[in-house]
């Protein structure tokens, strides 16, 4: 893994007449991609467009009072979760990849599963347990006669409550491409490393952690954007962040377009973050240089250490994971006979379909972007597959409106075109129906696809593309011989984040889904937000369940992995 | 997983997925409803409906504001018949966004009070939330309450609990004080209450319950049917901070209790009129009435339709005569100053 030049300088055929501009040099591909993308960028369009109407007074208002307090609190949150997934998401990542220590083996996968959990009953399973009438203090009062005077107890309904949190969900993301990373690097770099002298700590610090640095920036982007989207934690524990300013301004307020202009700002802010991100790696490129590579051996933690690791890797499993999941459970026992019915089969199955169905169709769109940005690596498209990524970084209800305003403005058009010509109405065509939900999933969470498929494609040699195409092949053919076989791992990655991430899904699917279609998180959702908590536990135990399959499988699939081909993000 | 198995199964998923909104449909025709309800709270209902009437009734759920823009944004093609919401401001502000339009029924005109719907009959009340005081049994008196603007003296400091500035149940209730006192007077009130705060504000209306038997602090606001849940619920936890917790109703000689309800219109483009106004006039009767009485501690908007016997134990109240409607036209108002005042 060297520094490379840029990968594909002389796959520029065509004539660099600067005369001619960025339009004279389009071909079918820069156009397909660029095309896609803007498609896919459609409901942050639409946010930016709503956002350039002048907006009434609210501003004002807004400047004077609350809106320093949503800035703070959201860069903190960002910073803060950001952080959280890295402290415990490379440690343990290192510690699994690299080393072997007791239980290494179901730690490896089990730590993705808070993966599974969505953010927001992780929130009200640790109220319910830590908050003042909640049992832990209880007992501690209970137990030293104390009141309410006596005693400091961190409140976890607060900002770094809320940072903890959504840590402890987000980190997985993290883990995963971090892992990846540590068991893709090149054993000889190691190697090298450790001839020269380096000790463990050096070689994690000096040689490890800088060459996984795309993987890890990756992760935690990926984290930092949707803890800027997450509506339903921070809104739970009265944290003032722009996402609950933007439904306080839209419902509360009752102004669309200010509501707009925040979530423009929100975004343009996501923007400007991803292109600092891309211009501080602007020259380094992380492909491998050797092609050999075999399996670093595992450096074996002996007593005391091994069983410090294992302890190490619990700690995030048993906060994020099996407590909550505990919780729920307990809750589930109890309310299951009175709140699960006939209808449950019916939820399970939606679930199961939309998160599949929007997964695979994801998957597509993300190899598309993903190849086409590789074969014509120019600024245009560059930018465009950028723009198509934003999405994952708004709240989900502003996606979906995003998508619900141009969607019915084509269904009107058609219509009054058909009325016109035949003298028929057409209805809604789009608008109500699961052809909008699964477009609102595809602009939402194609990044989580992008963003594997990305890593694994720049960590495919270009001299592959090269030799392949010396050899007769067309770009597409590349793609589906070459790439393809070579991505098995990343795809199945994108495939599975994408469909744990649907899973979950809450605010596109509840404002978009036509009649009498319901998920689990809607139901989870709306008996949560009744304020009864443990009637919702048995739908959000099963959204945990539904997920865990795709985790063990997600992690089965990484241990396969063979460096350099095989290569998962 | 490999590709070519994926574009194998992908044609059937496809199918399915489609196979799965295709909705049932009944003899007797259909209506189509946005419900802000949620479904376990007006499901059984519409199932009724059904049964009685043999109009299959499609449900779509959601938050008020997005039924709402989607009503909006579907124009003249919407399918929506009828638009239910849990809070008579967004009925007010849909009417206003010209996505509703007037009914008349005699059955509507004669069990619905007057200051619980619209005087065109462009949305009808269904059931009515109150937002009285809860108190801890043990630590205060009833004596020593009277009305929400009392809330605001110190001697309450450091003892009230209260939820986010963000639910629309304290907007409304700001709104209902704006439309009483006037904006400057109810922001040195908001301000004083503010000041008094245990905590700041989080969680939701059972969470604020909890806090008062817990002890955190002694006073609190709440709608009754959250009260009422817990009284009924399968849990002993909150059975029994429930017990610890009293109903005081304020402003007995003023203005009288906060009250809000859900509510429902026919929408301007419904393609199924006729069905929706037998759907609201089901909604009315004496049946559905008792159903939210006795399922969700709400109060029958007919006042011949006694409430629950939770609701009962409470004792009578006097509500505020307020037409409802003025509480969404204020509401934008009242989130700024709870914003001015620092309510969290």
């Amino acid at each position: 893994m060297t520094p490379h030049p840029d990968p594909l300088p002389h796959r520029e055929s065509e004539p660099l007449n600067g005369m001619r501009g960025v339009w004279a040099r389009t071909d079918r591909w820069s156009l397909l991609v660029v095309g896609v993308a803007l498609l896919l960028a459609l409901p942050v369009l639409t946010v930016f467009v709503t956002a350039l109407q002048p907006a009434g007074a609210v501003w004002r208002h807004l400047a004077d009072t609350v809106l320093t307090d949503y800035v703070g609190n959201s860069v903190l949150l960002m910073l803060g979760v950001g952080a959280g997934a890295l402290l415990i998401g490379v440690p343990a990542a290192w510690l699994t990849s690299l080393h072997e220590f007791p239980g290494r083996r179901w730690l490896e996968w089990a730590l993705l599963l808070p993966m599974a959990i969505p953010a927001y009953i992780i929130a009200y399973t640790y109220t319910g347990l830590l908050d003042f009438a909640g049992p832990v203090q209880t007992l501690l009062r209970a137990g030293f006669h104390w009141t309410r005077q006596d005693y400091g107890f961190p409140e976890i309904r607060s900002l770094p409550g809320a940072v903890v949190m959504l840590a402890l969900v987000l980190y997985p993301y993290v883990y995963l491409l971090a892992r990846a990373a540590f068991l893709d690097q090149s054993v000889a770099v190691l190697e090298v490393s450790r001839t020269l002298g380096a000790g463990p700590w050096r070689r994690f610090y000096a040689v490890s952690l800088p060459m996984a640095r795309p993987a890890l920036i990756a992760g935690v982007s990926l984290v930092q954007m949707e803890a800027l989207a997450d509506y339903g934690t921070v809104q739970y524990f009265g944290v003032g962040t722009f996402t609950t300013g933007i439904f306080r301004v839209w419902y509360g307020m009752n102004d669309s377009t200010a509501a707009a202009q925040l979530a423009a700002l929100l975004l343009l802010f996501v923007f400007a973050l991803l292109v600092f991100e891309r211009w501080s790696r602007r020259r380094a490129r992380f492909h491998h240089a050797g092609n050999r590579q075999y399996r670093p051996a595992r450096l074996s933690f002996a007593g005391r250490w091994g069983w410090l690791a294992t302890v190490a890797c619990l700690v995030p499993l048993l906060f994020g994971f099996l407590i909550p999941a505990g919780q729920l459970t307990v809750w589930a026992w109890r309310t299951a006979p009175h709140v699960v019915d006939g209808r449950f089969l019916a939820l399970l199955a939606n679930s199961l379909l939309l998160a599949l169905g929007a997964a695979l169709l994801i998957l597509l769109l993300a190899l598309l972007l993903g190849y086409g940005q590789r074969l014509r690596p120019r600024p245009l498209v560059r930018w465009a597959v950028r723009s198509a990524g934003l999405g994952y970084a708004a709240p989900g209800t502003v996606v979906a409106i995003g998508v619900m305003l141009p969607f019915a403005a084509l269904d009107r058009s058609v219509d009054a075109w058909a009325r016109q010509w035949f003298g028929v109405s057409t209805g809604l065509l789009l608008s109500g129906t699961l052809a909008a939900l699964l477009f609102a999933y595809c602009a939402r969470f194609l990044p989580v696809a992008l963003h594997s498929v990305e890593a694994g494609l720049s960590r495919i040699r270009p001299s592959m593309d090269d030799a392949a195409r010396a050899l007769g092949s067309t770009p597409r053919g590349v793609l589906w011989r070459v790439h393809v076989p070579m991505l098995r791992g990343s795809l199945l990655t994108a495939v599975l984040l994408v469909f744990v991430d649907v899973l979950k899904e809450l605010p596109a699917t509840l404002i978009l889904r036509p009649f009498n279609f319901n998920t689990l998180a809607v139901r989870a959702y709306e008996l949560a937000s009744d304020e009864r908590l443990a009637d919702s536990a048995p739908f959000a135990l099963a959204i945990v369940l539904a997920g865990i399959g795709p985790v063990i499988l997600l992690s089965r699939a990484i241990g396969r992995a063979r460096p350099g081909y095989d290569a998962v993000p | 997983m490999s590709l070519p198995s994926i574009s194998r199964f992908l044609p059937s998923v496809c199918g399915l997925l489609f196979s799965l909104i295709t909705a049932p449909a009944l003899a007797g025709g259909e209506v189509n409803l946005y419900s802000a309800r949620k479904e376990d709270l007006i499901k059984p209902l519409l199932d009724d409906f059904s049964k009685q009437t043999g109009i299959a009734v499609n449900l779509v759920t959601g938050k008020e504001e997005a039924l709402l823009q989607r009503l909006q944004s579907e124009g003249a093609n919407t399918p929506a018949d009828l638009l239910l919401t849990s809070d008579a401001g967004r009925l007010a502000a849909a009417q206003q966004a010209g996505v509703l339009q007037a009914v008349k029924s005699d059955a509507l005109t004669a069990r619905v009070p007057a200051r619980y719907r619209d005087p065109e009959g462009y949305w009808y009340g269904l059931s009515v939330r109150a937002r009285p005081i809860l108190y801890a049994r043990d630590r205060v008196q009833s004596a020593e309450l009277s009305t929400y603007e009392n809330l605001a003296d110190p001697r309450w400091k450091g003892k009230i609990c209260m939820r986010s500035s963000d639910s629309v149940y304290n907007q409304s209730l700001v709104a209902g004080m704006i439309a009483h006192h006037g904006e400057a007077k109810t922001e040195a009130w908001a301000k004083g209450l503010v000041a008094n705060f245990a905590r700041p504000p989080k969680g939701g209306d059972r969470d604020q319950i909890k806090a008062v038997a817990a002890g955190e602090c002694d006073v609190t606001l709440a709608n009754t049917y959250y009260l009422g849940g817990m009284v009924n619920s399968s849990d002993d936890a909150e059975k029994q901070a429930a017990a610890k917790v009293a109903v005081f109703w304020p402003d007995a000689q003023t203005t009288g209790v906060h009250v809000n309800v859900s509510g429902a219109g026919v929408t301007a483009h419904a393609r199924h009129r006729d069905h929706a106004v037998k759907l609201l006039d089901f909604l009315t009767s004496d049946a559905a009435q008792r159903w939210y009485a006795e399922t969700n501690n709400e109060y029958p908007v007919n006042p011949a339709i006694p409430p629950s016997a939770t609701l009962k134990a409470w004792g009578e109240f006097k509500a505020d005569t307020l037409n409802v409607a003025k509480l969404g036209e204020l509401n934008p108002a009242a989130v700024r100053l709870m914003d001015r005042a620092g309510w969290k």
